[in-house]
């Protein structure tokens, strides 16, 4: 009961962080709230037992993007201007998709439910097998190192294109005003 | 009951639209990109509240324990989250030479450059 009670309590502050970061103009506020916003879904996935997940997310999420997003906002400038348009359009279409899902998700098996689909088949096999088959404990790590390694090698490709894409954009050439740089050079 | 069994799924969605909703009505780049990013987090907390289950322990296997919540989920996040920060890095450096050819990061400010060539 008390893992159900946290669980609320921190899906109501994911929820309270993300309206915030959505109705500020200070792109440095607006950072601050996406890392909090990061770290309390690292919180969310060790409650989860997802903890493989969680010290990433609390790694990449929170330190690598916004390290990032920091440095961009450096570049470009802190503040966002005041909207112009109206912000009746994006409204209508965001609760018109929101009702959908919800509406999708009205006969999804219960959260947590033992006897929901995705626990009956695939992952019981990997959870009885793998330790005999790789030799490891954390079924986590033997997925993704042995049986999925060639996915796991196919991320690195991604990474690396990404790299590649920002070297491309941003490392390469001589800059037009010397004064602004300062980050990710 | 169907309030606390799907309580998760619906939270998700508020904050997935939230993402979505700064993505379409805002117009700066470089806070698209930050609801880009609410949007994907978001979405890492739905499959992983799929894959847990109640009594279910960390899907690292000890003596003298039969439940785990299911791995297969977590393995998938683990990949997307690495690939997310490669595509937002991609994303701001974008933003960044944006800034530099176009001297604005609005929206607004982009498209009367553009129609004024």
């Amino acid at each position: 009961m008390l893992i159900e009670s946290v669980n609320i309590f921190l899906l109501a502050l994911l929820a309270v962080t993300a309206i915030a970061a959505v109705r500020l103009r200070d792109l440095f506020a607006v950072a601050m709230m996406f890392g909090i916003y990061s770290l309390l879904a690292a919180v969310m996935f060790v409650l989860l037992d997802a903890v493989d997940v969680a010290f990433t997310e609390a790694a990449v999420g929170v330190g690598i993007s916004t390290v990032l997003m920091l440095g961009t906002i450096g570049l470009v400038g802190r503040y966002e201007r005041g909207s112009v348009r109206s912000s009746l359009l994006p409204l209508t279409v965001v609760v018109a998709t929101g009702a959908t899902l919800i509406y999708g998700t009205l006969d999804m098996p219960h959260f947590g439910d033992p006897t929901a689909p995705v626990h009956q088949h695939v992952a019981p096999a990997y959870i009885t097998e793998s330790p005999q088959q790789t030799g490891i404990p954390n079924v986590v790590t033997s997925i993704l190192a042995s049986y999925r390694g060639y996915d796991t090698l196919g991320e690195l490709a991604v990474i690396f294109t990404a790299g590649v894409g920002v070297l491309a954009l941003l490392g390469l050439r001589r800059r037009k005003r010397p004064g602004k740089e300062g980050v990710g050079q | 009951m169907t309030i606390a069994g799907l309580y998760n799924y619906w939270i998700v969605i508020l904050l997935m639209m939230t993402g979505f909703y700064v993505v379409i009505s805002s117009g700066n780049l470089v806070k698209k990109i930050i609801g880009l990013n609410v949007f994907q987090a978001s979405v890492f907390i739905l499959y992983i509240s799929v894959g847990k289950m109640s009594g279910g322990r960390v899907p690292i296997l000890q003596e003298g324990v039969s439940d785990y919540s299911n791995p297969l989920p977590h393995v998938l996040i683990l990949t997307a989250i690495v690939v997310g920060v490669s595509t937002t890095a991609l994303g701001l450096a974008l933003v960044v030479r944006i800034r530099e050819a176009y001297d604005s990061v609005e929206e607004v400010e982009i498209h009367q450059q553009d129609e004024s060539l």
